[in-house]
């Protein structure tokens, strides 16, 4: 299958390219930029005009809830919601049930994935076995299974020795490791912001020192191990700072954050919306501000979706006993067009968030779109509003925060390997 | 930020549904429910009907003694059925079940539910969720508000003071968990109370509590001094002794009212309790019983104002 893509503002964050050229792609890959190959014939054109082409998108974070909790959404369900979101490369984290932290549940993954023909599925593995903070998984084992990385997801580690060897042992194999920072003892009960809008509502707090707290663990144990770390998910000004330090240090760690945190704040959650309740918490309007001056500054490298589709009953439930989390792959393309709106940023930096930089913290040789490339494209109408509601979305799980709302930027086309896997109607 | 949801409470008229929380109520709405109280504390027969007909259902998830009664003989008297269910949430399978119990009820023709739970929000959740002819009564939802108890403690403090603009008030206790004490921090702003007081332990403070408009005073002795009301709070069992408190004791040394800390609050002033007491513990019994307090009053004026609060509630119609 060759493809022409035609008349559209090419945008690769990594070469830097953001003018009018149109993309040839042949075998799975793109086979020129501008001018046609020699002795091209396309047996598609796809008409670009007024459309961006970029990478497709790289999302850190996508829970895909298999195996163990179908009822909340499938792979295949959550890969149709990956490629009209734009997003052809994901990594989903091992807070499955059980978690990841076994080979053959992972090779399962990938192989389910594989047969999808959708968005490249990078599994995370479980740093502990079951996710239970005792014991180290096999993590060698685990990486040639295909795992890319090993995480703790929102699971607490209570024992600073068990973190401390588990980032030597990684560090050993030169293993990513991702981690949240959330000290547990200090988030205990917690399910909101601990300020106002938390001691307006009764709702227990989560303090800024949660965050912060474990951030100077992970920090001085990446000091005196090694370890690549990844933090995941930052969420107030004081962790920025750290890591802003820990950075100019030159400390071997980058760090994303939800979309979500990019825009919402404690007052979002208004009357008790359950779909403000995310983790980690939503803070205040300074903490707001200062992540998306991390984004800006370099400081927080990567956006991802931290994409969670949860069933409709476990969120029909009051404010603090509803599960977390919001759907966001279909979220994660407009909602940084909208950050990059409000705080000027060019589309080429913007873009980069959510393909070059998240390619990068992956390993992955994904996130650009050059001549050899793997043909992983997204082709969006920078300009096209739309609305945020259940039938809008092809995630299982309605669950955003934004439902209502009319957000910039919709999908039109996405490419994998080549292949036109979603075109928008 | 720019989600923002309308007052839930309120329909499109700006008419009480729901009572659901004091927070963002105009201060006419508190005045008319006072109004209203004060005349069903004059009125000598025992039955009026202004409810006649109507199903009244309470709805308690968590126990309660005083609150659940006072609602029953509020309803009683305006004529309606009464239909108690104390509901074990330990019992509910949470979520489903939740939203079960109400569907059922609303599928009994209830024309009103008065619901107390465990969770805070719990009683927005079903206002949200009920069909739109049916008021919710928030009778105490998690820590976040009490609002008839609210209004009864203004009730008493208007009967006893008669003008909230030059008062001075101190709240004291366990303001953390406290539905109570937010629902009296919110009635006493919008009534026009110039200046509010909570007097704890850090411990026992919620973050930027100050931003709800009060001033922090650690100092127990400090904070009562020349204050025309003091409103006492429950301090629970199980938080006497652990991470926030070292002892009932000792909380009772440093906040614990007695008749020499009340010695320093103006002569004539009055102090109010939510019950149940712990004698010892946030009060003395000298002050429980003695001439400055008016917990029982208040506990009279309970039931009115809990009339009042049905009988303007039965009044308006919902955004069907």
């Amino acid at each position: 299958m060759k493809i022409h893509i035609k008349g559209g503002r090419l945008i690769d964050p990594r070469s830097g390219v953001d003018a009018k050229k149109d993309v040839y792609i042949a075998a799975g890959k793109i086979a020129g930029i501008g001018d046609p190959p020699s002795g091209f014939t396309a047996n598609r054109v796809i008409d670009a005009a007024n459309l961006v082409v970029c990478p497709g998108l790289v999302d850190l974070a996508a829970r895909l809830r298999e195996p163990g909790f179908e009822y909340m959404a499938t792979l295949e369900s959550e890969m149709k919601a990956a490629i009209a979101g734009g997003v052809t490369s994901l990594a989903c984290p091992p807070d499955t049930d059980p978690p990841l932290d076994e080979p053959g549940l992972v090779e399962m993954l990938k192989f389910r994935a594989k047969n999808l023909n959708q968005a490249h599925v990078y599994p995370v593995g479980a740093l502990t076995q079951g996710l239970q903070g005792e014991r180290l998984t096999e993590m060698a084992e685990l990486t040639d299974a295909g795992c890319v990385a090993f995480s703790h997801a929102d699971c607490p580690i209570n024992d600073n020795e068990m973190l401390r060897r588990a980032l030597q042992y990684a560090a050993t194999f030169g293993f990513p490791v991702w981690l949240r920072p959330q000290e547990a003892a200090l988030a205990r009960h917690g399910v909101a912001h601990d300020g106002q809008v938390a001691t307006r509502l009764g709702l227990p707090g989560i303090p800024v020192c949660a965050e912060t707290v474990a951030l100077s663990t992970i920090l001085i144990l990446v000091r005196e191990t090694g370890a690549r770390v990844h933090l995941a998910r930052l969420s107030s000004a004081e962790g920025v700072a750290l890591v802003r330090q820990a950075k100019a240090q030159g400390l071997p760690v980058s760090c994303d954050i939800a979309a979500h945190h990019a825009h919402l704040t404690e007052m979002d959650v208004a009357y008790f919306d359950p779909n403000c309740h995310v983790m980690p918490p939503l803070r205040t309007e300074r903490d707001r501000d200062a992540l998306r001056a991390g984004l800006s500054d370099g400081t927080i490298d990567a956006i991802c979706s931290d994409h969670t589709p949860v069933d409709e009953d476990a969120k029909q439930l009051p404010f603090a006993v509803a599960e977390t989390g919001a759907t966001g792959l279909e979220l994660l393309l407009p909602l940084t067009l909208k950050w990059a709106d409000e705080s000027k940023t060019p589309l080429l930096s913007a873009l980069a968030k959510i393909t070059d930089a998240p390619a990068r913290v992956l390993g992955i040789a994904a996130g650009h779109l050059t001549p050899e490339d793997v043909a992983d494209v997204c082709l969006f109408d920078p300009e096209q509003y739309w609305k945020i509601e259940p039938g809008a979305l092809k995630s299982q799980g309605t669950n955003s925060p934004f439902l209502g709302l009319e957000l910039k930027g919709k999908v039109r086309h996405t490419l994998v390997e080549g292949q036109l896997v979603y075109e928008a109607k | 930020m720019w989600l923002n949801p309308s007052n839930p409470q309120l329909n499109k008229k700006g008419q009480l549904h729901h009572l659901l929380t004091l927070e963002g109520l105009p201060a006419e709405l508190l005045w008319q429910i006072l109004d209203t109280a004060k005349s069903f504390v004059g009125v000598k027969v025992k039955k009026v009907p202004l409810l006649r007909g109507k199903a009244i259902f309470n709805l308690f998830f968590e126990p309660s003694t005083r609150t659940r009664t006072t609602f029953e003989i509020a309803a009683k008297r305006l004529s309606a059925d009464v239909i108690n269910l104390n509901i074990n949430a330990s019992s509910q399978s949470k979520g489903e079940s939740l939203l079960d119990t109400v569907d059922n009820l609303s599928a009994m023709h209830a024309d009103m539910f008065v619901v107390r739970h465990g969770e805070s929000g719990a009683s927005h959740f079903i206002a949200r969720h009920v069909a739109p002819d049916i008021n919710v009564i928030n009778a105490g939802d998690g820590r976040h508000a009490h609002p008839t108890q609210g209004l009864l403690d203004m009730y008493t403090v208007r009967h006893y003071k008669k003008d909230f603009s030059s008062l001075r008030v101190a709240i004291v206790g366990d303001i953390l968990h406290s539905r109570v004490a937010r629902s009296q921090i919110h009635a006493l702003t919008t009534l026009g109370c110039p200046e509010i007081r909570v007097i704890a332990p850090k411990t026992l403070l919620p973050a930027n509590v100050e931003q709800l408009g009060v001033h922090v005073y650690h100092d127990m002795r400090q904070g009562l001094k020349d204050t025309d009301v003091v409103m006492m709070l429950r301090l629970q069992n199980e938080r006497m002794q652990g991470m926030l408190l070292p002892s009932a004791q000792e909380f009772y040394k440093s906040y614990g009212l007695t008749r020499d800390k009340l010695a320093l609050a103006k002569a004539d002033a009055i102090v109010l309790h939510p019950g149940p007491m712990n004698r010892g513990v946030e009060i003395d019994s000298s002050v429980a019983d003695g001439k400055q307090s008016v917990i029982l009053p208040q506990v009279t004026f309970g039931i009115a104002i809990r009339m009042a609060v049905m009988s303007i509630l039965a009044g308006t119609k919902g955004n069907g």
